[in-house]
């Protein structure tokens, strides 16, 4: 089998770089919204941040599995 | 490896070599510095508020007043918030959990020991074992065996042919991919944190030459690095905080289904 295209080098890198793409436009959504919420009422701050800080937490780590897996699955 | 020879750190970083090791029948123990820093962590939360409610007063003063902040921190913060008002029975748990993560955590960033203790996979692992054995037997104890699975894997709201494909997808998400992410979340930032204030620490050693691009990158290196550790402060205290989190909303979800 001939080969067409062949990526070399540091593949981790890419890997993490496209593992980061749908945590970080999921991160601006969650704090751009929570900002909001936040400005539109003030007085339910506590729960809004706390809900901002938890669905940060669960998108979070989508990236954190991008950034892991190269170190396991590697070489 | 081609390129300018940047001993880039990687993952050998976090293996240490064990300071004395013992066997118990067939079983090899390793003990490490990672070990080591994990029972200084925890003697140091035994020995800090045994110390603060030894002889606990009406009007605190001194290390109760720190202690009881934590207590009323994790008790109106997130037990009481997320589980509710039968919450009040988890805040032991949780608040061990906060402040020994969280003490595990700041290690990354103590002058010696500089190794945070749960990037060692293992830890986190043992921390998300003992969640994970505590919210499932309560659920099933709270919700009996059959409501705890139906809740688990049919979330109401939904149209009745979507439950096809959701009903496993739920289940393998509930019980295995959540105390999975639950380890890997905090392990990876820890492990990351490291990583990124080893490599600017390596570089600011690497580019140190007698020409002024090298002094200019080695200060600003270090710079960075610093800059980093401030940072990775802030990121332990705040991944303690969603570990804690995370486990009032598991114990939460098993106590009561949601609606």
């Amino acid at each position: 089998m001939s080969l067409l295209a062949e990526v070399t080098g540091s593949l981790g890198s890419i890997g993490y770089g496209l593992a980061a793409i749908g945590p970080g436009v999921g991160i601006g959504i969650i704090f751009g919204q929570g900002v909001q919420a936040i400005a539109r009422q003030p007085e339910a701050y506590g729960v809004i941040r706390q809900n901002m800080i938890l669905g940060f937490a669960l998108t979070e780590a989508l990236a954190l599995i991008g950034f892991v897996a190269p170190f396991v699955y590697g070489k | 490896m081609s390129g300018c020879g940047f001993p880039a750190p990687g993952a050998e970083i976090f293996q240490f070599d064990a300071v004395f090791t013992f066997t118990i029948g067939s079983l090899e123990f390793h003990i490490t510095k990672i070990t080591i820093l994990l029972f200084i962590c925890v003697f140091l939360i035994l020995g800090f508020f045994i110390y603060a409610f030894r002889k606990p007063k009406l009007v605190p003063r001194g290390a109760q007043n720190v202690g009881e902040m934590g207590y009323l921190f994790i008790r109106d913060g997130i037990a009481r918030e997320t589980i509710g008002k039968d919450g009040d029975r988890f805040v032991p748990f949780l608040f061990s959990f906060f402040f020994l993560v969280w003490l595990c955590n700041f290690m990354g960033i103590v002058p010696f020991a500089q190794i945070p203790v749960t990037s060692a996979f293992a830890i986190p692992v043992a921390f998300a074992v003992i969640v994970y054995i505590t919210w499932v037997p309560l659920g099933i104890y709270s919700q009996g065996f059959g409501g705890f699975f139906k809740n688990l894997m049919f979330p109401p709201g939904v149209p009745k042919a979507m439950y096809v494909l959701l009903a496993p997808l739920e289940l393998l998400s509930n019980l295995i991919v959540r105390p999975a992410t639950h380890a890997i979340r905090l392990f990876a930032n820890m492990f990351a944190g490291h990583l990124l204030i080893a490599t600017f620490s390596v570089a600011a050693f690497y580019l140190l030459s007698a020409s002024l691009v090298g002094i200019i990158g080695s200060v600003a290196s270090f710079i960075v690095a610093i800059a980093l550790t401030a940072f990775e402060a802030l990121i332990q205290a705040l991944q303690a905080y969603i570990f804690t989190l995370l486990a009032a909303v598991y114990i939460s979800g098993a106590l009561h289904a949601e609606h």
